[in-house]
């Protein structure tokens, strides 16, 4: 394993010893008196008419998946930015045939209107 | 008997435990001060006290918070996913506390001949690591909503995991424009790249480095910063006219706190790493003898003005507790005086003022501003920012390859 | 030592999270099980010093691709679906193919003279530029092609996915 590493999982692992620590040491001390109105979905003070699972609209799920699209696009960009001083024009040059693609798809979705939300 | 102790302290393991609690102590009493912080600045932008019950000037309050928090009724709805309804929290607070590891608070010093680096372990994607985390911080949130099995919790929690990916994309665009000037992912080469000055009084910080100043980037980083940790205006997962609480509707108790803390934990990662990628870091402002000088003239400013409203008191215990406080802060002052403890010292007021600026930043935005419509804030993150900051990154791309 | 410990505990999440994606009967299980399952293989990645490798596989696998699948979970109603008959029932068919599979793997890789290297071969002692540096270099000058026709891949998947939805909507 590279060198920096080791602190870092120990402080992960004091992480998450902090909220399970906190959430039992509560279970420890809190009161607890449920019964059934009090542990009714909140919906207001009225009835849940029905369950919440159900179909919700599409566009949560275009946005995820332009996501995860782009996403790939600005990580192969990290690299680039890192070695970039040493690539020079040539470093320009192919970034912006990379880019200009991408920006073409990106102009693409938006005159379809896959980017507006109403 | 005293070098044994310095080579005992001197070993890694013992360094890296110590500084391990050293920044998960700082950590966790900053968050709670910063709960206590916004409620008091928020007042008095809205020209209210704040409070002022528990302790002078209510300076206990995170305790009380706390306490009562701990000790309220912690509600398990009959209808959810137990599992994930208790995961949710701690994933929260996992991935926002994890990411304050890497941050480096200095540059490397010197204590009775240790050296070390202010900082619990630098990573070569020290940048990396952080995009990584924040887009886990996601899960806390999306299985908050799902879990708890309300459609108020489940289209908080659809809303603001949307939200924090499609600002995602604008803020990482807005990371990598600083990185051509830097050439690196390690934070603190990207902090040390800064050092300097331009002309001999600019600060050589990435917003004002040239050939490139970075401004654009860091507007667009501390926009898309206010929208991944879900602050007003972007605040739409709470939207409370509509949306009552958002994803944490059916949650009370320390796991309706672990959000909470996990907002503010998110909201220190990101003040920390705009400091570190635009405003240099711990690099004073101006060159150094000056810069020296002006962490004690603040402090004794500050001691006095307390020590001269503590003469003249408004309400019944500021006699008492103004003074002292502001004698405190007359110490302090002093402290930067001591040149044992400057190299010390000095980058660390620059950088936590940094940092403390921005916060305020965040405070003040959340006193001011409405909250935007959801499908204003979406359409701003991909009408706008998005192609706003690959175009961004494009001509600061030209410039260095033009001018350097 | 300390890198044999976290090998086989990246190992274990990772075959762990792989049996448990496919056995859990509900979707949010199995999806979390598939998340803790490339943790594994991320800790696997870091563990080779692939440092960039174990980042990307977090941010793009874990923080892009997941999310994704969350979401499909949170939008349509999956649960009534698992009630429903399954057609997953094949185990003897399915235990001779992945047998069959298996073997297949197993004697290309001992032809290919992978299963006869020393297995203990420490990785080598990072020297010059970092990780990222190396990959860079590589990347945007001898593998320049196939990074710009990644950018034509990830085109035809924005077509794609546009596409997609405009017909449902």
């Amino acid at each position: 394993m590279p060198e920096g590493y080791l602190p870092i999982f120990v402080f992960m692992v004091v992480a998450l010893l902090f909220p399970v620590v906190a959430i039992v040491a509560a279970k420890l001390v809190r009161p607890s008196s449920p019964f059934a109105t009090k542990l009714e979905a909140y919906e207001c003070g009225i009835k849940a008419a029905s369950s919440s699972r159900g179909r919700y609209t599409v566009r949560f799920y275009i946005v995820a998946i332009l996501f995860v699209i782009f996403d790939v696009e600005t990580i192969f960009l990290y690299p680039w930015a890192v070695r970039y001083q040493s690539l020079g024009w040539f470093g320009v040059a192919e970034v912006t045939v990379f880019l200009v693609i991408l920006v073409v798809g990106y102009v693409w979705a938006y005159k379809k209107g896959a980017l507006q939300w109403v | 008997m005293n070098v044994d102790l310095i080579s005992i302290l001197g070993n890694f393991y013992v360094l890296t435990l110590i500084k391990l609690g050293l920044v998960a102590g700082v950590l966790l009493t900053a968050l709670a001060y910063l709960q206590w912080i916004e409620r008091k600045v928020i007042a008095h932008i809205q020209l209210r006290v704040g409070p002022t019950r528990v302790g002078p000037h209510g300076l206990l309050q995170p305790l009380a918070d706390t306490i009562k928090l701990l000790t309220k009724e912690d509600l398990m709805p009959s209808h959810v996913n137990k599992f994930f309804y208790v995961l949710a929290p701690m994933v929260a607070v996992f991935f926002a506390l994890s990411a304050i590891a890497v941050i480096p608070f200095g540059p490397k010093i010197n204590v009775f001949g240790i050296e070390t680096y202010m900082q619990l372990s630098d990573l070569n994607i020290g940048i990396l690591f952080l995009l990584a985390l924040s887009g886990m911080g996601v899960y806390g949130i999306a299985l908050a909503g799902w879990s708890s099995n309300n459609k108020y919790s489940l289209i908080g929690g659809l809303r603001s995991s949307a939200q924090m990916i499609s600002y995602e994309l604008p803020m990482a665009l807005a990371i990598a424009s600083p990185l051509l000037l830097a050439g690196s992912l390690s934070l603190r080469e990207i902090a040390e790249s800064q050092a300097g000055f331009m002309l001999g009084f600019i600060p050589r910080w990435s917003i004002f480095q040239m050939p490139a100043p970075q401004l654009m980037a860091f507007v667009l980083f501390m926009i898309a910063g206010f929208a991944e940790t879900n602050r007003i205006p972007f605040d739409l997962p709470e939207a409370e006219n509509e949306l009552v609480a958002g994803f944490h509707t059916e949650y009370s108790s320390m796991k309706f706190a672990s959000f909470f803390m996990a907002e503010y934990a998110n909201m220190v990662t990101i003040c920390c790493l705009a400091t570190l990628l635009f405003l240099g870091g711990w690099y004073p402002i101006v060159p150094s003898p000056v810069a020296d000088y002006i962490p004690t003239l603040v402090h004794l400013a500050g001691g006095g003005m307390l020590i001269f409203h503590g003469l003249q008191p408004a309400r019944k215990w500021d006699k008492y507790t103004m003074p002292v406080f502001g004698v405190a802060f007359l110490a302090v002052g002093l402290l930067f005086l001591v040149p044992f403890l400057q190299p010390i010292l000095l980058p660390l007021f620059w950088f936590i003022s940094k940092v403390g600026i921005l916060l305020f930043l965040f405070i003040w935005v959340r006193a001011t501003l409405p909250r935007f419509r959801y499908d204003q804030l979406m359409h701003f993150a991909w009408a706008f920012m998005f192609p706003v900051s690959v175009v961004h990154l494009f001509v600061t791309a030209f410039l260095v390859a033009l001018l350097k | 030592m300390l890198d044999t410990i976290f090998f086989y505990v990246f190992a274990l999440l990772t075959i762990g999270g792989a049996i448990a994606t496919i056995t859990r009967r509900s979707a949010m299980h199995s999806a979390l099980s598939l998340i803790v399952s490339l943790l594994g293989v991320a800790g696997l990645y870091l563990l080779q010093k692939a440092e960039f490798l174990f980042a990307v596989q977090i941010v793009l696998y874990i923080g892009g691709i997941m999310v994704l699948f969350l979401f499909v979970i949170m939008l349509v109603n999956l649960d009534q679906a698992a009630k429903e008959r399954q057609f997953n029932r094949q185990w003897l068919l399915g235990l001779v193919a992945s047998v069959l599979v298996g073997a297949q793997m197993v004697w290309m890789l001992n032809s290919a003279g992978v299963l006869s290297l020393p297995a203990a071969v420490p990785a080598p002692a990072a020297t010059g530029p970092g990780n990222i540096e190396a990959l860079a270099d590589l990347l945007f000058r001898e593998y320049l092609l196939p990074f710009e026709v990644a950018s034509l891949l990830l085109l035809v998947a924005i077509v794609g996915s546009v596409m997609m939805a405009k017909k449902t909507s």
